[in-house]
């Protein structure tokens, strides 16, 4: 793992009984609702305060209401979608995510060179027959790019899929369970939390007896399921006083049925929130372990350009365009996946907005007085 | 206490749970990679260097426990094995001269960042609605989504490389004599200046924007517009009130990333060829030297630990709150 | 005076105005459009006064209160009005008007300089520079709020909260004189002096409360702002910390401006009540005129709203409908989707304050029942109240 949370998630603490405060639970909180703009300050001196409803106040059971399961799940999504989509940062964080996706399907249709092709143009730079140029042994490195990202990001996917499968297992199961199955599962995640991820992937890595974008999937998940597993464990332990639970207890509802299909379809924009960010930090992560060295050389993806980039000294023989493409796109990407979070966040702390207030013309010409008058 | 307790007996768990992983993990392995190390070495070390070897990876046929207590006692005795890259040095002396370069770049870097982040953080949030408040977040949250290591090839390439501003790899110049003397030093920090840059500008990012916002939060309270309504100074109100209680969950965040930005920062080591921990794995990994793998894996699992806990202690200092909890 | 002022009978040292709110208008301004908070409200507050400030959540009276102490934040404006305020005066020597408040002790009267025009008396604090409104807060005018556990910092002592409002205004008090002092305020309130090194989870729901009076009480200010300081409490929390709050005003003869929702509450503490709704005044009268002939239908709809113990039985009918969104307020009085008296000008004219009975100057209504002009079959009377209330509950209980 080559940086810092790309969410600026703060931890969930370890005895918290509710919600922690953070991006996921504030999406939590949005679920399934439409945003209405607060417009006014908060603690109640607000003039008009309309209320966004609350993943409490909409969680709903979703047996014995008539309507199936998917069609509850894809409600919500939706909901949540619209809600996102109108904010700018994170319109834009997704529509570059789109793009690289497209890229990644569609785009090795369309370069029809060979990234593994070596030709005699070697080590040079970008010109009109090879677009980014080429590397020491002579090969496209636009082609690379191209099928790196597909590489990158279906692999990513991949361990994005595992990763939040097994964060919905452990995180569900502990919170809807607690007592002593909770301390074991909860002793256990935060161990493997505070662990460091990137010396501990290197180890088992370096133990597995084949080198490939599988061998780094799996020991990405080992060491990355915990964070999800935390925040969800902390969402569900709040889920599980709702009313809508007792019913379905109540109601004799085998528990297993209760946690994947009554509780999980309410914590699934918590889900789907994660999931982007898990997506993006996993290909990050791939690309360091891949630049260390614990990757397939004969696999292209981005992560193994900068390895063979190091390897071959393209830094000290001016050949940047080996290695700033694949980090530029990485680097995008992150980005992309920044300002989602930096629009979830603002979305559900009001707050947090910068508001465009509308031009105004007050009767008087007295001045609004900022924080800083105000304390003075 | 008791809560300090609780945090002890936890961190004494994830010792016990680091020592252990590093001990099962080669034996776990499928496939088996020590004897294929083995009889590549075949003849070419001698027998008792071998048989230390078999050891570590357990290919002796003693029963599982006999070896874990064995290893146990090992570990009691600063006994990592030796390391197959530096032969026949000692794990434990490799890893022991790599440390204070890396504590020195990482830890440094981070603390700067750290600090500096969170004060600015403070700042910005102070003067919001001003350009500079909608100008620097979108900017900070790019350039923290740069990996660390990518960031480290781009300036190195342009600063090192193309401008010739900061030399180009090492921890210091190969012609100094190390140990305490003013060359030395110069050059040792001439060398960490750019590494150390780049760990600061890529986790600075993450610290100044989790201040600002907890502290944009926490300037909605009550109890700061109580101090403001007291009519005390802005300063005290900005650092006695609010910040005094933003810092708390950026505290905590600061452990728990605390582990993202070692390992970034020992990409960056690789990326420099910095004579640190980072570049020590790299080697053990290219010359699958596992024991030297396994023995840096632990100094920087426990390292992050200790780490982990001094900022839970903090924490409590500054809460009280948590020194309060129920146990 | 001056012996007036030793004598701590404050009510005869000086004007009996102390504050004065002249149109004031709040406006919060949104994306969405803007609203009027507080609409062109005047109320006047007289020395050793308790004024309560009443009505339904939203309608502008807990923004009224932080707009005189000018603690709203953006997106709160405030587009016109003043706030005058009568400092204590006395002229001293050479003939120059200086502002002295008395000190708990009844020592010498402090004096301190606040920045007064020679030719006037009174001071508007929406025109208060920065340093000035800094050494007149807390001092001249400090504010108790609804919640203590939030108002108070978490991470910081009782003791401490106390102690750096008095550093901050009396520089001159060295430490041990402001441990005595903070120490004094706290056996005041009745919380035990060792809970001085406590933090605020540390101390019960009614402590808290308490240690929030004892830091508003700590620079002897001459009004009090209470935002709905029991709203929070039991009910027997609540009576203990009214009668607190009535035997330190009788002790220390500061004026109060009482935030809360609960009439039944202010029509026993308050003197003089106004009544709130979206964002104006509708009514304002001394307690005991409201309470035996309210005026204004909001008013009669929220003294019904709940049973009295004691006096005679009445129907509790409670008010149909909800308080309007302040974006889309209705046109003229706008209490009038939901008045059962209401007929044509309601919609069209907006009612101003004005005397309901010329005999009891003191008690205004806004409304136009009251307007010979309008209404020329006269103010309706008690029974009439009781039934078009009733009436109106019929009706939407039947809807």
């Amino acid at each position: 793992m080559s940086q810092i949370d790309p969410l600026n998630r703060p931890v969930p603490s370890q005895d918290e009984d509710g919600p922690p405060d953070n991006t996921l639970n504030q999406v939590a909180e949005l679920e399934g609702t439409h945003i209405i703009e607060v417009s006014a300050d908060t603690n109640g001196r607000a003039a008009v305060n309309t209320p966004i409803s609350l993943a409490g106040n909409s969680a709903t059971p979703i047996s014995g209401t008539g309507t199936p399961v998917t069609t509850m799940i894809a409600g919500r999504l939706s909901g949540f979608w619209q809600a996102a989509t109108r904010n700018r940062k994170v319109a834009f964080g997704l529509s570059v995510i789109a793009f690289f996706m497209l890229v990644a399907i569609f785009g090795p249709m369309f370069v029809h060179t060979d990234p593994n092709a070596f030709s005699q143009d070697l080590l040079s730079p970008p010109s009109a027959s090879h677009w980014l140029g080429t590397t020491q042994t002579g090969q496209d490195v636009f082609a690379q790019v191209i099928y790196g990202a597909r590489t990158s990001i279906f692999w990513g996917f991949l361990t994005g899929i595992l990763v939040t499968i097994i964060s919905i297992v452990i995180g569900l199961c502990a919170g809807y369970f607690g007592g002593i199955i909770d301390d074991i599962l909860s002793l256990f995640i935060n161990v493997f939390l505070v662990l460091p991820a990137l010396p501990l992937a290197i180890v088992l890595a370096a133990y597995f007896p084949f080198k490939g974008p599988l061998t780094v999937a799996i020991v990405i998940t080992m060491t990355s399921w915990a964070y999800g597993s935390r925040v969800l464990r902390a969402q569900t332990m709040s889920m599980r006083r709702r009313d809508f639970v007792d019913a379905a207890r109540a109601s004799g509802e085998r528990t297993l049925r209760i946690i994947f299909f009554e509780i999980l379809p309410n914590e699934i924009s918590v889900v789907a929130a994660g999931f982007v960010g898990t997506v993006l930090y996993v290909i990050i992560f791939e690309a360091s372990l891949e630049f260390i060295g614990l990757g397939s050389p004969t696999v292209v993806s981005w992560g193994s350009m900068f390895y063979w980039a190091q390897n071959n000294d393209a830094l000290l023989l001016g050949a940047w365009w080996w290695f700033v493409p694949p980090g530029l796109c990485i680097a995008v990407l992150g980005a992309a996946l920044a300002f989602i979070n930096f629009g979830i966040d603002e979305m559900a702390n009001p707050r947090l907005r910068t508001e465009r207030r509308p031009k105004v013309k007050a009767p008087s010409t007295r001045k609004a007085l900022t924080t800083k008058e105000a304390v003075a | 206490m008791r809560h300090l307790l609780r945090r002890i007996g936890f961190y004494l768990v994830a010792v016990w749970a680091s020592i252990t992983l590093n001990f099962l993990i080669p034996r776990l392995a499928p496939g088996n990679p020590a004897e294929a190390l083995i009889a590549r070495f075949q003849g070419r070390i001698r027998p008792e260097a071998l048989h230390s070897l078999e050891i570590e990876f357990g290919i002796t046929n003693q029963n599982l426990w006999v070896q874990y207590v064995q290893y146990l006692n090992n570990l009691a005795h600063g006994n990592l094995g030796l390391s197959i890259t530096y032969f026949p040095t000692p794990v434990t002396t490799v890893i022991l001269q790599d440390i204070p370069w890396t504590l020195a770049l990482i830890g440094l870097a981070t603390i700067i960042s750290f600090v500096l982040g969170t004060l600015l953080g403070i700042f910005l949030a102070w003067r919001r609605g001003t350009t500079l408040d909608s100008a620097i977040p979108p900017i900070l949250t790019f350039l923290s989504a740069i990996p660390y290591f990518w960031l480290a090839l781009i300036s190195l390439y342009v600063l090192a490389y193309t401008l010739n501003l900061f030399p180009l790899n090492g921890g210091y110049d190969i012609s100094v004599t190390p140990g305490l003397n003013i060359n030395f030093i110069i050059s040792a920090v001439q060398h960490g200046l750019l590494p150390a840059l780049t760990i600061v500008v890529s986790s600075i990012a993450g610290w100044l924007l989790g201040m600002r916002n907890t502290m944009i939060t926490t300037l909605s309270e009550d109890y700061v517009l109580m101090a403001e309504a007291k009519g005390l100074a802005e300063r005290r109100v900005m650092f006695n009130y609010a910040a005094r209680n933003a810092i708390l969950p950026n505290i905590t965040g600061f452990a728990i990333n605390l582990g993202f930005v070692v390992g970034g920062s020992l990409l960056v080591e690789i990326v420099f060829s910095y004579p640190g921990v980072g570049f020590a794995l790299l080697q053990a990994v290219q010359n699958s030297d596992y024991a030297l793998m396994q023995g840096l894996f632990l100094f920087i699992a426990l390292a992050v630990l200790a780490a982990n806990f001094l900022a839970d202690i903090v924490n409590a200092a500054l809460d009280p709150r948590i020194r309060q909890e129920r146990g | 005076m001056a012996e007036a002022l030793l004598n701590g009978n404050r009510a005869e040292a000086q004007t009996n105005t102390l504050l004065e709110v002249k149109h004031l208008s709040v406006d919060y301004l949104a994306a969405s459009g803007v609203v009027h908070a507080v609409n062109d409200v005047s109320i006047t507050l007289a020395r050793g006064e308790i004024l309560g400030l009443a009505g339904e959540s939203g309608c502008g009276k807990s923004t009224l209160a932080y707009a005189i102490a000018r603690l709203l934040r953006p997106p709160a404006l405030i587009t016109e009005g003043e706030v005058l305020y009568y400092p204590r005066t006395r002229v001293d020597e050479a003939g120059v008007q200086r502002v002295s408040t008395v000190s708990m002790h009844k020592r010498e009267p402090r004096v301190q300089n606040l920045d007064i025009d020679e030719a006037e008396e009174a001071v508007d604090i929406m025109k208060m520079g920065a340093a000035e409104l800094r050494a007149f807060r807390w001092t001249e005018l400090a504010i108790v709020f609804q919640s203590a556990m939030n108002a108070l910092n978490p991470v910081m002592k009782i003791g401490t909260q106390i102690m750096d409002v008095l550093q901050a205004h009396r520089p001159e008090m060295g430490p041990d004189a402001r441990r005595q002092r903070a120490l004094e305020l706290l056996r005041l309130v009745g919380i035990a002096p060792d809970r001085i090194n406590s933090y605020p989870h540390e101390l019960s729901g009614g402590m808290r409360q308490r240690a929030i009076i004892a830091i508003a009480l700590a620079l002897s200010p001459e009004i009090i702002i209470m935002d709905e300081p029991t709203t929070a409490l039991d009910v027997v929390m609540q009576r203990e910390i009214l009668i607190e709050i009535t035997r330190l005003r009788e002790q220390l003869g500061f004026s109060v401006i009482f935030i809360t929702h609960d009439l039944s509450l202010l029509l026993e503490l308050a003197d003089k009540i106004a009544i709130m709704y979206a964002g104006r005044i509708v009514e304002q009268g001394s307690s005991f005129d409201l309470y035996d002939h309210p005026r204004h239908p909001y008013s009669y709809g929220l003294l019904h709203s709940f049973p009295t113990i004691r006096g005679p039985r009445r129907n509790v009918t409670g008010i149909p409908g909800s308080p309007p969104d302040l974006r889309a307020v209705p046109t003229g009085c706008a209490f009038n989707p939901r008045c059962p008296f209401a007929f044509a000008p309601c919609t069209g004219t907006l009612p101003t304050l004005s005397v309901a009975d010329p005999e009891i100057s003191e008690q205004l209504v806004a409304c136009h029942l009251y307007n010979p002009e309008l209404h020329p079959a006269g103010a309706p009377v008690e029974e009439e109240f009781a039934e078009r209330y009733a009436s109106l509950s019929e009706r939407s209980k039947a809807s």
